[in-house]
Formats: structure tokens, sequence, C-alpha cells
């Protein structure tokens, strides 16, 4: 079932004529240079930048979507989470029942035992490490359960336990139903996490579609202007500049 | 902790009431004198507690909670624990309004509120200035714009006093803007309950946006708040607040800024929450500072801004201790 669709979607100079789509159960990797229009695309998606084009959120138009109902069908995971104030952990994945305006403890507590973060509910979030945070930044969206879930560069600052442990939440959170479409710098950990792949170059779509369909040495060297080592063969698979 | 703070600052607020309606130069029966005064009937218990007492105590009141809840409200809208109500340029405009008064001569029929009507004319007028340069209201801009504003109406001020037409009426406006609720009678604060209530009903209708705010403006907005409607609603219900308060009190340091501050950790620092204890606990501490200020020796009296800035700034070197030795 697709989740959303996007056609010809364009934000001023950033983004020009995007059309993909992403289906229940997968996860979508978005790739592309730095100013590529990853996040901007993602911010489009999530409802918080202006674009020009069509999205389909499940069948409407994400514009006429009301906004509350928009947040409970789609959550978004920022590339940066910082909170203001030293809330207690058990207060951040609180936040994520916002849209819902309840307080829905049996959700709060699925996504602090999916995320690993039942033991320092009380804990004042600041006073935890970047990868604990990186957890509940990500147990707050998933306590909104929301069928699309978007992660703007999730594992981007983590160590390589973090890394695995957040993209196999992701990939769970995909086989149970729902869509999750994130931004990615690490080609390897795309190869190997994602169903399938957009690559951005400038702003456009350079390609869409499997993994081996899009890591290719050709369109690796239009986007990163690398030249790259490519096994997708191996277990894990490797994607490195030479 | 959490859940009990409301109601004993409620049960505090009832008491320093109580007090200052007791506490005076005058001993007077509080309750007979109360009873005279609603009943209309003359006696000197009705004239103390009731004419001069009571509307000072409600002014203190009044105004303490209109800052405490601005501040909480602006720090929270701006995710900045040291914002602080003067930030949007509403009491600096309010001061220079109700300075024209005593240098113009301005609305000569309204009497002793006229400076606060001037006053409530100049915060709006600042407001809209401010707004209308911000453009928007995004905390850097209206930090920037408030600055802007405040700085152009503290140079009119500083005109204003430059120019004054006689030393007294220079030293009658340099003593209101240091800020007091004496002297001051019903009509004072007829004009600052309209803007109390219409602030704290914009600021408390925006209760979600301030916590969805802690994790930032982006994720406020993805969680389908409505950042740009909620936040004006805050400046304008602040500045609302602010406005009225100096216009009718003149300005009163330090209790925007540290009220919010020293509640924060009895709240779990959550934004939403801190609002309603932050507008009783700085209504308590104003009522309690203009309770300090008569039971002073008769003379000069000390104006309640002078003291709350006495009391506030050594609070603050303190604050800025502590966070320090957590940075160490």
């Amino acid at each position: 079932m697709e989740l959303i669709s996007v056609s010809q979607l364009s934000v001023d100079r950033r983004l020009q004529g995007i059309s993909l789509n992403l289906c229940a159960g997968e996860v979508l990797g978005i790739l592309g240079a730095n100013g590529a229009g990853k996040s901007t695309l993602l911010h489009c998606l999530a409802g918080i930048q202006e674009y020009q084009g069509e999205v389909l959120l499940q069948g409407h138009p994400l514009t006429r979507v009301p906004e509350r109902q928009r947040a409970q069908q789609v959550g978004f995971l920022p590339q940066s989470s910082q909170s203001a104030w030293a809330l207690s952990v058990r207060d951040v994945i609180s936040l994520g029942r916002l849209p819902w305006g309840d307080s829905n403890t049996e959700a709060i507590v699925q996504a602090a035992t999916a995320t690993g973060v039942t033991d320092w509910l009380e804990r004042p979030v600041d006073r935890l490490s970047g990868g604990q945070q990186a957890r509940v930044w990500l147990a707050r969206v998933l306590a909104g359960q929301p069928r699309v879930l978007l992660a703007d560069e999730p594992v981007a600052s983590l160590d390589l336990r973090q890394q695995q442990v957040v993209l196999d939440l992701l990939r769970d959170y995909a086989a149970g139903g729902c869509g999750v479409m994130l931004s990615i710098h690490d080609l390897s950990l795309a190869a190997r996490y994602c169903d399938r792949l957009a690559l951005l170059h400038e702003g456009r779509l350079l390609a869409l579609g499997g993994v081996a369909e899009v890591l290719t040495v050709e369109y690796l060297q239009q986007a990163f202007a690398v030249d790259a080592y490519i096994d997708l063969q191996g277990q894990p698979p490797i994607v490195i500049p030479r | 902790m959490a859940r009990l703070i409301t109601p004993v600052l409620l049960v505090m607020l009832l008491l320093v009431t109580l007090l200052s309606l007791s506490v005076g130069s005058t001993a007077v029966d509080v309750w007979a004198g109360l009873l005279d005064f609603f009943n209309e009937r003359q006696s000197l218990g009705a004239i103390v507690v009731g004419d001069i007492r009571l509307p000072r105590t409600l002014i203190a009141l009044a105004v303490g909670a209109a800052l405490g809840l601005s501040g909480a409200a602006l720090q929270g809208l701006l995710r900045n624990p040291l914002a602080e109500p003067g930030l949007t340029g509403a009491s600096q405009g309010a001061a220079l309004g109700a300075a024209s008064v005593f240098y113009f001569g301005l609305f000569p029929t309204l009497g002793a509120a006229a400076p606060s009507v001037a006053g409530l004319i100049g915060a709006a007028l600042a407001l809209m200035l401010m707004l209308a340069l911000a453009g928007s209201a995004r905390s850097h801009m209206v930090i920037m714009a408030g600055l802007a504003i405040s700085t152009l109406c503290g140079a009119a001020l500083a005109t204003v006093l430059n120019f004054a037409p006689n030393p007294y009426a220079m030293q009658e406006l340099v003593f209101w803007l240091l800020g007091s609720v004496s002297e001051r009678g019903m009509d004072h604060l007829w004009l600052l309950l309209p803007a109390l209530l219409v602030g704290t009903v914009l600021i408390m209708s925006q209760r979600r946006l301030l916590s969805g705010l802690s994790l930032g403006d982006q994720v406020a907005r993805s969680m389908g708040l409505n950042y740009r409607y909620g936040s004006i609603m805050i400046v304008l219900g602040a500045a609302l607040l602010v406005g009225s308060s100096v216009a009718v009190a003149g300005s009163i340091g330090f209790v925007g800024l540290l009220v919010p501050h020293l509640l924060r950790p009895l709240v779990q620092h959550r934004p939403e929450r801190l609002l309603i204890p932050a507008a009783l606990a700085g209504a308590i501490l104003v009522c309690w500072a203009d309770i300090f200020v008569r039971l002073l020796p008769p003379g000069r009296e000390l104006k309640l801004g002078v003291l709350t800035s006495l009391l506030g700034a050594p609070l603050f070197i303190w604050l800025v201790w502590k966070e320090r030795k957590q940075w160490n």
C-alpha cells in the first residue's frame, strides 16, 4: 500500500521536480551530498516546508489534511534534537503524544521499551550521552505511533553500536506495516538497511530504485564526485570511496 | 511536589493578601474594615482597609502575577531562561507613554490615572512597532526587534528627562519610573484587569505550543502545532501583561526573570506547567516586597521597583554562580 506519493515536488531552487513514493513496510533511504536537498525533502513531507507540486498522504493531498491529523500520521525526527529544558526522559517521550492530545501510557511504555530507554525514564535527558539521547528522541517519535516515520540523518554522530541499534529499530518499525524514510550519509549502512534508495543531486532526483540500481560507480561519481568501491554481495555490503 | 505546588502557592497567596491588608501605619481591625467597606458604611477601618490597602494589595498581586506569567511564557517561547518580559519593548514603551504625561500634560481629565492610560497606549504602540519590525515571531527576531524598540523608547525617554520642564516634573517622573503600587486606587485596578485577563487567556491558550517548543520549533510544527500564530499570541499576551503592569506600577525589575527561573525545577522543568505557579509566585513576591516597603521606618519611601532590583540582583548573581559551578 502506498503511504506517501510525491510528484513534481519543487522548493525554490533547492528541490526540482522530485517524484517518488513510500510504501507500507519499506525503508526508503534518501542519499545525496551535503546540500543536495535531503532535509528539504523530508521537511516538505513533514509539513514544515512549503512546496510546489503534489504530495499525497494515503491518497489525500498533504496540504488539505488538517495539521493535527497529519501529525498523527507522520512522525518527524529532525537532524539535531535538543531539549531547551532539563525534561525527564519520560516527559520527552510523552511529548510524542501531543498530536493526539492524550497521554497514552501504553504507547509511551511501548516506545520506551522498543528503544531500550526504560532504565532512565526519570533522568533528565540532557544528562544522557549522545547515543542515549538519540534513542530518546526516536522514542518520542515512536510514541506518536505514526504510519510514516521520517528521520533526518538519524545515525549521524552515533558510534557503531548505536548506529546499529537505531537502524534495527527503524527496520523493525517498518516491518510492522509502517513506512520509514530516512536520509543517511553512510552508503554501506544504506545498502544494508534500506529496501529502496533515492539519490539526490543538486535538488534533482538522480536515481530511484533498488539498492543495486542506485549504488553504481557512475551515479556515485556524479553525485559525490568520488570513485567508489562497491561490493553489494558481501555480508555486510560495502560502499566506500577508493 | 509538582502537583502540590499550585495549592501551596494559593495558600501562600491568601496568607500574604491577609497580611498585606493588616500591615500599615494605622492599627485597624481588617475584617471589620472590610465589612464596613463592602457594606458602604463610613468608618476609619473602611477607609484604611478598603480605600487604601485593598487597591494597593490587589494591584501588587495583579502586577506580580502579570510579570511572573509573562516571564514564564516568554522564556518558554524563546526557549531561553534569560528571556525577560521587558524584552518585547512593551515596558519601555509604557514608560515612555507615562513619561509623556508628566512632560506634555496629556489627558488632564483623567487625573491620577493619566500616566497609566498613556502607558498602556505607549506599550501598545511599542508592541505593534516591534511585531512589524520582527516580521514573524521567530525568537531571535523578537529579541532583536524588541531590543531595537526598547532602545528607541529608552532614547526618547532620556530625551524627555533631558528637557523636563522643571525639576519637580522630573522628580515625579523618575519616582514614578522606579515602580510603586502605593497611592493607587481602584480605577488603576480596572485599567490593569482587562489587560491581565486578555493576556492570560492568550498565553494559556498556547500551552500545548509551549510544551512542544521544548524540542524546538521544527519538532513543534511537525507535531501539528501552529508556531507562527501561537507565538504571536504569546508575544501579544506577554506584552499586554507587561505593558499594563508597567503602565500602572512603573517598572518592577527581576520578577519576570527570576520567578520562572526559581520555580522551574519544582515543575519538572515543563514550560506549560510553569505558567500558573509563576503567576502565583510573582503575585506573592511583589505583594511581599510591598509589605516590606511599608514596614520600613517612615520618611522617604523606598520604591518597590528599587527593592525588587536590590533583592533580585544578588539572587541573579547566585544563579549565575550556581550555573557556572555546574559547567566546571
